[in-house]
C-alpha cells in the first residue's frame, strides 16, 4: 500500500499529455528496435504481440525474456519519460487549456488516434485485436444505456447487433460488390467508403426499429419479464436468420468489402461515447436514472416515463446496430451462431465488470475483457474459468462493477497539474 | 372567489371497496389547506386521484377550470400540480443538484437531438436551469449537498430535498403529504418556516395532509375532516378543534387537552 501511494504521489504532477509523450517513445521504440534488437537479444522469436501474454502462457521457459521485454520497451520508458517530460508537458497542457475544451480534446483524441495507430500497425493481429475491441466498446456502451442507466434487464442486444450486421452487409454487398447472390453492384465500388455510414446508420435503424417488437409488449412490465421477452427476441432473430436461405442460413455471409479501417471504427466509436455522454449527463438522459430509481416520483416529478424508456431502448439498440455493422465489415463474414447465447454473455460481462451507469466503467470493461480473452487465448478451457471467477469476484466485493456511477470529466481529465508541481520539485 | 383546483363529486372504488365517497374540494389560489383524518381514512387515495395516479371512477377534477381527470400523471404535474410523498420518494442514485435538476424536465424543449449532439439550444437551457436548482437549494438550505447523493443526507434535509423538488416543476398547486413525518420537534419548526417561506415567495396554494395537530392548526386556513373516504367536517381551524364529530371520530372522546 506504502509504494502504490508513494507511486500516485510521484506520478500525480504528471498530466494527460505527458503519459501520451511517454506511451508514444515506447511504441516507438518497439517500432524502430523492438524486433532487431530487443527481442533478439532477449531470446524471443518474435514481438510480443499482446505484451508477452501469449507467449508466457505457451511457453513458460520465455517468461523472464517477454517480462523483460515489457519491463524495457513499456514500462521504464513510459514512467522515465512522463516523469522527465512533465516540465515541459504541464506548461503545454495549461496553454491547451486556454483553448475551448473540445479543441484540447480533440487534439489528445489526435494524439492518441496516432499513437494507438503506430502501436497496432505492428502487426494484423494486433489491428483486428483493436478493432474488435473498439467495437465491443460501441457494443457495451449502449447496452449501458439499458441495463444500468434504466436499470432494466435486456438480453437483447445480440439480436440488434445481428440486425444491424445483416442489413448493413446486406446493403454493401448489393451497392458495391458482385456478389454471387445479389448481382453486380449498382454503384462504383470506389463510392463505398463515402457512403459507408449511410449504411451503418440503416443497420442502426434496422436494430431500433426491431427494439420496438421488444419495448412495446414488454415495458408495461418491469425486470424479469423485459430478460425473458429480449431473451427470446434474440433467438426469435438467430432461427429467422439460419432459415432464409438468401442470406446464407446457417452458413453465414461472406464477401462484404473491407470498409472499416481502423480510423473509421475509431470515429464511430468515439462519435457513440460522445453522443451516450451527452444524452446520458442531459436532464433528458438522467430522465432513465430517475426511472430506475423511482418510477412513481419520475411522473409525479413530470417526466414523460414511457416515452423515456421506449427512447432510451431505441437508442441503445441502434448503437448496437451500427456495432453490428462495424463487426460484420471487420471480419467479412458473418454467421448466425455469432449472435447468439456466447456473445450475450460477452456483453453483460463486459457491462457488468465495467459498471454500470458509467461510460469510463463500460469501456474499461470492454477493453479488459477483450485484452483478457485474447490473453489467455492459449489456457483454452482454462480461460473459461479464469475470466468467471474474475467476475465473481468484481460481484462479491464491487457489485455495480468496478467503476460505476461516474461519468467522465474531460477538463479534469486533460488539465494540467501544476498546481501541485509546487509542492513537488521535479 | 375563483377557485384553482375544484373537485367535485369524486368517488372512488378499488375493486368493492369505495375509498373515496362524493368528495369535494376548493382551493382558492394562495390558500393553505390542510386535509385530516385517522389512518386509513382515504387522505393519500384523495392526493393519489387528484395528481392522476389513478383515475376516479366518478366525479370532476379542474384546475384553473382546465379539466384533468383522466390525464397522465406527468401531464398534470406538468400542468401545475406538484407533490411530495408520504415515504420519502428520492432517487438513491442520484445527488441533490440532479433530483432539482430533473425535476425541471417538462420545461426543456430542445428535443432528444439536441440532447445527443450537445446543441446550443440545450446548453442554455440546461445551463439556466442549473442556475434555478441552486437558487432552490439555498432557498431550501441543502445548498451544501449539492453533491451528495440523496441516501447520505440527515432525514430533515432529505424532506427538504423533496420540497425543492416539488418546487422545481413550478407548481400553482403544491401537494404535501404528512410533511413533517418522522421529525424531531426542532425540524417541525424549521419546516413550518420553510412552507411559510414557499407559501411566500412562490405564490402556491398549498395542500397538505398531517397527523401532527399542532402543525396543521398553526399554518392551515381551512381545514377538512376525512373518516372513511367521506369529508366530516369542514372548515376554519378554531371550528374543526371543536367539532364534537371530529374530536370523536379524530381524536378520541376524552377532553383535548
Amino acid at each position: 500500500m506504502g509504494i502504490a501511494k508513494k507511486f500516485q504521489q510521484v506520478f500525480s504532477t504528471v498530466p494527460m499529455l505527458g503519459w501520451f509523450l511517454g506511451i508514444l517513445t515506447a511504441v516507438l521504440i518497439e517500432y524502430f528496435w523492438g524486433y532487431d534488437y530487443i527481442s533478439y537479444y532477449l531470446g524471443l522469436p518474435k514481438i510480443p504481440v499482446l505484451f508477452g501474454a501469449l507467449i508466457m502462457l505457451k511457453e513458460p521457459m520465455m517468461i523472464p525474456g517477454a517480462l523483460a521485454y515489457d519491463l524495457i520497451v513499456y514500462v521504464i520508458p513510459v514512467l522515465a519519460v512522463a516523469k522527465l517530460s512533465s516540465v515541459f508537458t504541464n506548461p503545454g497542457a495549461a496553454l491547451l487549456e486556454k483553448l475551448p475544451l473540445w479543441l484540447s480534446a480533440v487534439i489528445h483524441l489526435v494524439c492518441f488516434y496516432a499513437i494507438l495507430h503506430l502501436w497496432a500497425g505492428i502487426n494484423d493481429y494486433r489491428v483486428l485485436v483493436v478493432k474488435l475491441t473498439l467495437v465491443s466498446i460501441i457494443l457495451t456502451v449502449s447496452v449501458n444505456v439499458i441495463n444500468g442507466y434504466q436499470g432494466e434487464f435486456s438480453c437483447s442486444h445480440p439480436g440488434f447487433m445481428a440486425l444491424g450486421a445483416y442489413v448493413s452487409s446486406i446493403l454493401t454487398l448489393v451497392l458495391f460488390t458482385n456478389d454471387k447472390i445479389f448481382g453486380t453492384a449498382l454503384l462504383p465500388p470506389s463510392l463505398g467508403p463515402y457512403l459507408f455510414p449511410l449504411v451503418l446508420v440503416a443497420g442502426g435503424a434496422a436494430a431500433a426499429i426491431g427494439s420496438l417488437a421488444v419495448a412495446i409488449p414488454s415495458f408495461r412490465t418491469r425486470g424479469d419479464y423485459l430478460a425473458i421477452i429480449s431473451l427470446a427476441f434474440m433467438f426469435i432473430v438467430k432461427s429467422a436468420v439460419e432459415n432464409l436461405n438468401f442470406i446464407g442460413g446457417a452458413r453465414g455471409m461472406g464477401g462484404q468489402p473491407d470498409l472499416a479501417p481502423l480510423p473509421v471504427i475509431f470515429f464511430w466509436t468515439l462519435l457513440c461515447i460522445w453522443v451516450i455522454h451527452n444524452f446520458v449527463t442531459s436532464i433528458l438522459g438522467k430522465a432513465l436514472n430517475t426511472v430506475r430509481d423511482d418510477e412513481a416520483a419520475a411522473e409525479s416529478m413530470t417526466v414523460k416515463t414511457r416515452k423515456t424508456k421506449m427512447t432510451a431502448f431505441m437508442f441503445g439498440a441502434f448503437w448496437a446496430g451500427i456495432a453490428g455493422g462495424l463487426f460484420a465489415h471487420v471480419l467479412t463474414y458473418i454467421n448466425p451462431g455469432m449472435f447468439s447465447i456466447n456473445r450475450l454473455a460477452e456483453i453483460l460481462a463486459m457491462v457488468y465488470f465495467g459498471g454500470l451507469n458509467s461510460i469510463v466503467g463500460s469501456i474499461v470493461g470492454a477493453v479488459s475483457i477483450n485484452v483478457l480473452g485474447e490473453a489467455l487465448r492459449p489456457l483454452e478451457l482454462f480461460k473459461w474459468i479464469i475470466i468467471p471467477l474474475i467476475l465473481i469476484f468484481v460481484m462479491i466485493f464491487r457489485p455495480y462493477g468496478l467503476i460505476s456511477f461516474t461519468e467522465i470529466n474531460a477538463k479534469k481529465l486533460l488539465e494540467a497539474k501544476h498546481k501541485r508541481q509546487q509542492g513537488v520539485s521535479p | 372567489m375563483t377557485a384553482l383546483l375544484d373537485v367535485k363529486n369524486m368517488t372512488h372504488f378499488f375493486g368493492g371497496l369505495r375509498a373515496v365517497h362524493n368528495y369535494n374540494l376548493n382551493i382558492a389560489p394562495r390558500q393553505i389547506f390542510g386535509l385530516i383524518g385517522p389512518n386509513g381514512a382515504g387522505k393519500t387515495t384523495i392526493f393519489n386521484l387528484i395528481t392522476g395516479v389513478y383515475t376516479p371512477t366518478e366525479g370532476e377534477i379542474r384546475l384553473e377550470n382546465k379539466n384533468i381527470k383522466g390525464l397522465e400523471t406527468n401531464e398534470i404535474a406538468a400542468l401545475g400540480l406538484g407533490r411530495t410523498f408520504q415515504n420519502l420518494a428520492l432517487w438513491r442514485h442520484m445527488n441533490v443538484v440532479d433530483h432539482i435538476r430533473m425535476a425541471h424536465y417538462s420545461q426543456l424543449d430542445y428535443g432528444l437531438l439536441g440532447a445527443f449532439f450537445n446543441s446550443r439550444a440545450c446548453r442554455d437551457q440546461e445551463n439556466q436551469v442549473r442556475e434555478n436548482a441552486h437558487r432552490l437549494m439555498q432557498l431550501f438550505d441543502i445548498e451544501k449537498y449539492a453533491d451528495d447523493l440523496v441516501t447520505s443526507l440527515p432525514y430533515g434535509a432529505q424532506r427538504r430535498v423533496e420540497m425543492a423538488r416539488a418546487m422545481a416543476t413550478n407548481p400553482k398547486v403544491l401537494f404535501l403529504d404528512e410533511p413533517t413525518a418522522g421529525m424531531t420537534p426542532d425540524e417541525l419548526v424549521k419546516m413550518i418556516r420553510i412552507i411559510r417561506q414557499v407559501h411566500q415567495d412562490f405564490n402556491v396554494a398549498i395542500f397538505l395532509i398531517e397527523h401532527r395537530m399542532k402543525f396543521v392548526m398553526e399554518l392551515c386556513e381551512s381545514i377538512q375532516t376525512l373518516v372513511f373516504g367521506e369529508v366530516i367536517a369542514e372548515g376554519p381551524p378554531e371550528e374543526i378543534q371543536n367539532n364534537p364529530q371530529v374530536i370523536e371520530a379524530y381524536l378520541g372522546k376524552e377532553d383535548m387537552t
